[in-house]
């Protein structure tokens, strides 16, 4: 039974909450109301080592939101937090408003998990996997055999529902995982590095059903260390670095903010490389790199300034216009590129 | 073709959090789904290993025995000594079997503990789901070894029905520690087999399974009395054969319990510190 009938469900008191605040002047201090997960100083340690390193972010309802950065950045034991199978070791940390260390359990029965490691059992056949997974959460085996049907046809697992698990191809795999986290209706879905691993084509199919998800409404949080992965998904991400939080903002935003509109990516033979590289500083451009195999030109016209590069009586092996990525904004933020690990 | 509408975050009427009896059960439900793959086999074992050690060295090394005179085995045949000992050591295989590799394959091989503990199961609730399995097992195992050891004519009292939960509690003593054990290995099974050869081997043959630890020099049965199996033979031989008394009954039951109890306490422990890191 819900409140007696007259009764507003919601009284005035956040109304009352907001304009007070706006009388203090520190309306941007309201919590966000639709914020799902809250963390702040946010901060995980294993002995010595530090692997999240104070954090801070919001993620808000409906929204893709990303973890970009190499291998080690602190993505993995971040998203363990947020999974609530990792108690931080400081900061705050607020899940569906509750706390994730007291009310664990029933933090986890509203979200949905794909691991970086699928951990299905692989004896059982795609049915049983959800069955299992299914009854964790309490529901019904009625509710289940529902669900997996629908699921199974999301994920195009439909045909192989009764087979076993084992002989599956690693992009099955990964998008019976994905059907798994979705068996409770998961308020959120946690994806930790989707599709690290699979081939490209099984990778743009895993993409797709997530884009679907996505165009339906779920809050998506994810991690990664593909900056395409992160664009094509990703409203609003932060690029993640030694366990601190390099900079925030959609995949438009940083790259207008941390790069320049279009890259000129010149490769020269090797002996010329170091040379080329020194005269290029005669080029107008935002920002020069100089990587092993090639040499980036942060520019506004790519074309423009590779007319001045022939200008220098330089002939590179090859040469190539592009827009700025994401993985430029990495290289600027950290001076390495997301690869390196 | 178009994908279905998927519902996610919809308000939920079933309970998500129920209390631990319930959790744990919903953690055992995954290993019945994978038994009832297995079952068969299992069951052959089950019956064929009491058949032939009880043939082989309950009537046959037992006619040996028989005439070399039975005082010291309380003056029945070594088949009837030998049958209730052999319940609580089969007791102990049976849980040293369903605890170490497969509590090792879920939490490192195959991950599925992972994936449970990705779930409303807490780390504890995963533990005790197991438990309930190993304890299903045992409960199964224990019922044909006393169907057998009933049709050898083994056994000399009604009481014998009671040495069923006491073969279970002494298998239990075992599971407990020993899946404690199992998941905090981080790294590969190399232990399990020390604990075969330097544990599991040693008891099964000097806990007076197959003669009486009386027999032992004196030095050496003060280990024997403290090992679990120990207390669980000596019970189970003494409801076989009609001769237990309620006081010593409570003892071993009492030791058994608290080493089950204190396996419990750690593997929940163990549990937490390898699920929740």
């Amino acid at each position: 039974m819900g409140c007696p009938l007259g009764v507003p469900k919601y009284p005035a008191g956040p109304v009352i909450h907001f304009e007070l605040s706006q009388a203090l002047g520190k309306v941007s201090d309201v919590p966000d109301p639709d914020a799902l997960i809250r963390a702040s100083g946010l901060t995980k340690r294993f002995g010595q080592f530090t692997a999240v390193d104070g954090i801070d972010f919001e993620l808000r309802r409906g929204e893709a939101f990303g973890f970009l950065g190499p291998n080690g950045a602190g993505k993995s034991s971040t998203m363990r937090m947020i999974g609530c199978v990792s108690p931080p070791t400081g900061g705050e940390l607020t899940i569906l408003g509750l706390n994730p260390v007291t009310q664990g359990a029933a933090i986890r029965a509203r979200l949905g998990v794909v691991p970086q490691e699928d951990t299905l059992d692989v004896e059982l056949t795609v049915r049983e996997n959800l069955l299992v997974y299914g009854r964790y959460f309490g529901l019904s085996r009625q509710v289940i055999a529902e669900r997996t049907a629908r699921l199974l046809e999301f994920v195009q697992l439909s045909e192989r529902a009764n087979d076993h698990v084992e002989p599956l191809s690693g992009g099955m795999k990964r998008r019976l995982t994905i059907a798994r986290s979705l068996i409770n209706e998961p308020e959120i879905l946690i994806l930790d590095e989707p599709t690290t691993g699979l081939d490209p084509q099984a990778r743009h199919v895993v993409w797709d059903r997530l884009f679907r998800l996505k165009q339906q409404g779920v809050t998506l949080i994810l991690t990664t260390h593909y900056m395409d992965e992160a664009e094509q998904l990703c409203d609003r991400l932060v690029v993640m670095d030694g366990g601190k939080i390099a900079a925030e903002g959609s995949p438009r935003e940083l790259i207008d903010t941390y790069s320049s509109r279009e890259v000129l990516e010149l490769r020269f033979s090797t002996f010329e490389h170091d040379q080329a590289a020194e005269k290029l500083t005669a080029v107008p451009a935002d920002r020069i790199e100089v990587l092993a195999d090639r040499v980036l030109l942060y520019v506004d016209d790519g074309d423009a300034a590779m007319a001045g590069v022939r200008g220098l009586a330089l002939e590179p092996l090859t040469s190539l216009v592009r827009r700025s990525t994401l993985e430029d904004v990495f290289l600027r933020l950290t001076g390495r590129r997301l690869e390196d690990g | 073709m178009t994908a279905p509408a998927l519902r996610v975050g919809s308000p939920q009427r079933y309970d998500r959090v129920a209390g631990p009896g319930r959790m744990a059960v919903r953690a055992f439900q995954p290993w019945l789904v994978n038994y009832r793959r297995t079952w068969r086999g299992t069951i052959y074992s089950s019956v064929l290993m009491p058949v032939l050690y009880l043939g082989a060295m309950g009537l046959g090394l037992g006619t040996l025995v028989n005439q070399h005179g039975t005082a010291s085995l309380g003056t029945v045949s070594y088949l009837v000594f030998l049958a209730p000992g052999l319940m609580a050591a089969t007791a102990m295989q049976t849980a040293v079997g369903e605890s170490l590799y497969p509590v090792f394959s879920a939490v490192k091989w195959q991950q599925t503990y992972q994936a449970a503990a990705a779930t409303p199961l807490r780390p504890g609730d995963i533990f005790r789901g197991h438990l309930l399995f190993t304890t299903m097992r045992l409960t199964m195992n224990m019922i044909i070894f006393l169907a057998i050891m009933s049709l050898f004519g083994a056994v000399r009292s009604a009481w014998v029905v009671a040495a069923v939960p006491v073969a279970i509690l002494t298998g239990l003593a075992f599971a407990t520690p020993l899946d404690a054990f199992a998941v905090s290995q981080k790294k590969n099974d190399q232990a399990f087999n020390m604990i075969f050869r330097f544990g599991m081997i040693p008891l099964f043959l000097f806990s007076g399974t197959f003669f009486p630890v009386t027999q032992l020099p004196a030095w050496v049965r003060p280990l024997a009395y403290v090992t679990p199996l120990w207390h669980g033979v000596a019970l189970c031989r003494a409801l076989s054969l009609g001769t237990a008394d309620l006081a010593g009954a409570l003892g071993h039951v009492a030791y058994l319990a608290v080493v089950a109890g204190l396996g419990l306490a750690a593997g929940a422990r163990s549990y937490r510190r390898r699920l929740h890191v």
